[in-house]
């Protein structure tokens, strides 16, 4: 797990972002590695939903209150505000219906956390424009036609459809190659190119 | 087996009835059981066991809930067959409910037939068994009955209720009654209504029981008989639905029971009919017929969202509790969706859940079974829930 964390700088970021003691739902928890951070450094009063059943098991286990579920047909079954934060990590691109699932996130939680792999990333194009293939990188391991990851965004494309629902941005933090956080002064076409991962804070 | 011995179990079944080898807490005039078919039960009384001591803070007791065929002795030796309590895999010294550090209750429900109240108990206002002059008993009632026991051990807030089955639908009736009353919840392979198709199987097993002639309209113990064969057949059609294609398939196959080849005639050719005879001559041992009837009854008229006005998820409005159900892949009986539908009335709710489907293939019966991922789920929801209940290891 300590491997898992030193690899998802996003979980820190995501952390810095939640109050001590707030009510937190965790969308696409994995093994719960975010939750479990949260309860820990936050003591959050966290769930969590999860599509694998292996994942939601060892959840379980570890004493976390998560449930098998699908984030594109199972969040309409939450209340409406029932949470101060829904977090949504690393996973909006697994989803079949990004603006659905977001636009419940938006519903869900007073405030909304969205991480996510930016497809705009240099290395991402330099591979789609000097070698003419589907990138497989660090953060995006996969090959085009095993991925999990069939609705990829740029950090750009992603603020678009935050306007489009009418969400605000209310923080935004990119993440460079190394897990750094990219200066806040720089424009987004900056972000855009050198973010290699990307955090929203939102809010309707 | 001798007959004798079988005849020696059926004598102390029927004792058991009034004069149970558990405890037993007798309710008076003065604290009569209010039915919810309209009537006073009174008096009446609870047979129970406990495991274990309760703290100063009387914050540590788990109530567990039995299921059909079940009884109070959860974790010891059964002195009606003799074998070791039905989930003595999960719950005594030492163990997952470790009765070192939790106060473990569990009661014979109203209606069965081992020292609680039901019909093979005596009328007191006939001085016969009571028969089918007992009152219809629901989940409700049952849980009503555990409540006034659980208010004579001075418990203020269970830490846990669990059960599987129909004792899942009583930690749920628990759940929805008592909310204030119960810290965590452990509802397993279980659903917040009897379907259709297991009210069907139910029908089945009473029309047998009462086809019986030997049932003399729910009077046999006054005739010194016992409805040995329509309950046997009854428990053989339960006992199919308990278990899974798959695991009757790999248990059995088509197997042939002591003999090379078929008899061309009706004996126990196969193996799983000489299992499933076995299955219902034994249950007819230590069983009740009536009380058969009364509970399966229980569980058919079980629907905790009529209760509430067609909305599940305000059986738990407001709730606090925290829950973690657990289903299993092959249960056809129970079915993963039903409690997924529980979920999610609890998620509408914003109640606190976990919720674990287990892969295996042994069907409904696998919660009395040694399943190590159902062992781990409860595992860490117990001991999640008692570091927020503030009970130390």
């Amino acid at each position: 797990m300590s491997v898992n964390r030193a690899q998802r700088v996003d979980l820190e970021v995501v952390t810095d972002l939640i109050p001590a003691k707030s009510r937190v739902l965790d969308v696409g928890s994995g093994d719960g590695v975010l939750l479990e951070l949260l309860q820990e450094t936050k003591q959050v009063d966290g769930r969590g939903l999860e599509l694998s059943q292996r994942g939601v098991n060892e959840c379980v286990a570890r004493g976390l209150s998560v449930i098998q579920g699908d984030a594109d047909t199972d969040l309409k079954f939450y209340a409406d505000k029932g949470f101060d934060f829904v977090v949504l990590s690393q996973t909006l691109q697994a989803t079949r219906n990004p603006k659905v699932v977001l636009d419940e996130l938006l519903r869900i939680g007073n405030r909304a956390i969205v991480s996510f792999p930016n497809f705009g990333h240099w290395r991402v194009r330099f591979s789609l424009l000097i070698k003419g293939r589907m990138p497989v990188t660090k953060d995006l391991p996969y090959s085009w036609y095993d991925t999990p990851n069939i609705h990829f965004c740029t950090i750009r494309d992603f603020v678009n459809l935050c306007e489009e629902l009418g969400a605000t941005v209310e923080k935004a933090t990119a993440l460079d190659a190394n897990g750094q956080k990219i200066g806040l002064s720089m424009p987004w076409w900056f972000w855009n190119f050198f973010g290699q991962q990307a955090v929203f804070l939102l809010k309707r | 087996m001798g007959t004798d011995m079988a005849a020696q179990r059926t004598a102390r079944t029927n004792d058991e009835a009034d004069h149970p080898s558990s405890p037993v807490l007798q309710f008076g005039p003065d604290k009569p059981l209010k039915l919810e078919a309209g009537t006073l039960l009174s008096p009446f009384q609870i047979a129970y066991q406990t495991y274990g001591s309760l703290n100063d803070a009387r914050s540590n007791a788990i109530l567990v809930c039995h299921a059909l065929t079940g009884d109070q002795h959860v974790a010891n030796t059964n002195p009606v067959t003799g074998k070791p309590g039905w989930w003595e895999v999960l719950i005594g010294p030492g163990k997952i409910i470790d009765a070192n550090r939790f106060f473990v209750i569990c009661a014979n429900v109203i209606g069965g037939c081992l020292g609680s109240t039901g019909p093979a108990s005596t009328n007191p206002a006939t001085g016969k068994p009571y028969g089918l002059d007992l009152p219809i008993i629901t989940i409700r009632d049952m849980v009503r009955a555990q409540a006034m026991l659980v208010d004579h051990f001075g418990i203020e807030k269970l830490f846990c209720v669990l059960g599987g089955s129909m004792g899942g639908m009583q930690v749920l009736e628990w759940a929805a009654s008592y909310p204030e009353r119960v810290f965590c919840a452990l509802p397993i392979a279980t659903g917040a209504r009897h379907s259709s198709q297991n009210i069907a199987f139910h029908e089945v097993g009473r029309q047998a029981v009462m086809a019986d002639p030997d049932w003399h309209g729910g009077k046999y113990l006054e005739f010194g008989k016992r409805p040995e064969k329509g309950l046997a057949v009854a428990r053989m059609a339960a006992h199919i639905t308990y278990l899974s294609e798959a695991a009757l398939h790999r248990k059995f196959g088509r197997n042939l029971q002591d003999r090379e080849a078929l008899t061309f005639g009706f004996d126990a050719d196969f193996q799983i009919e000489s299992y499933l005879r076995h299955q219902g001559m034994t249950f007819v041992d230590r069983f009740d017929a009536n009380s058969y009837l009364y509970l399966t009854r229980a569980m058919d008229y079980f629907d905790l969202a009529a209760d509430h006005g067609g909305r599940l998820a305000d059986a738990f409005a407001g709730t606090r509790t925290r829950f973690c159900l657990v289903s299993f892949t092959s249960d056809w009986l129970f079915p993963t969706e039903e409690s997924r539908s529980i979920v999610h009335a609890l998620n509408a709710a914003g109640a606190s859940v976990s919720f674990v489907e287990i892969e295996t293939d042994r069907g409904h019966d696998a919660f009395l079974l040694d399943e190590p991922e159902l062992f781990a789920a409860i595992n860490g929801f117990i001991a999640s829930a008692a570091r927020a209940r503030g009970l130390s290891l």
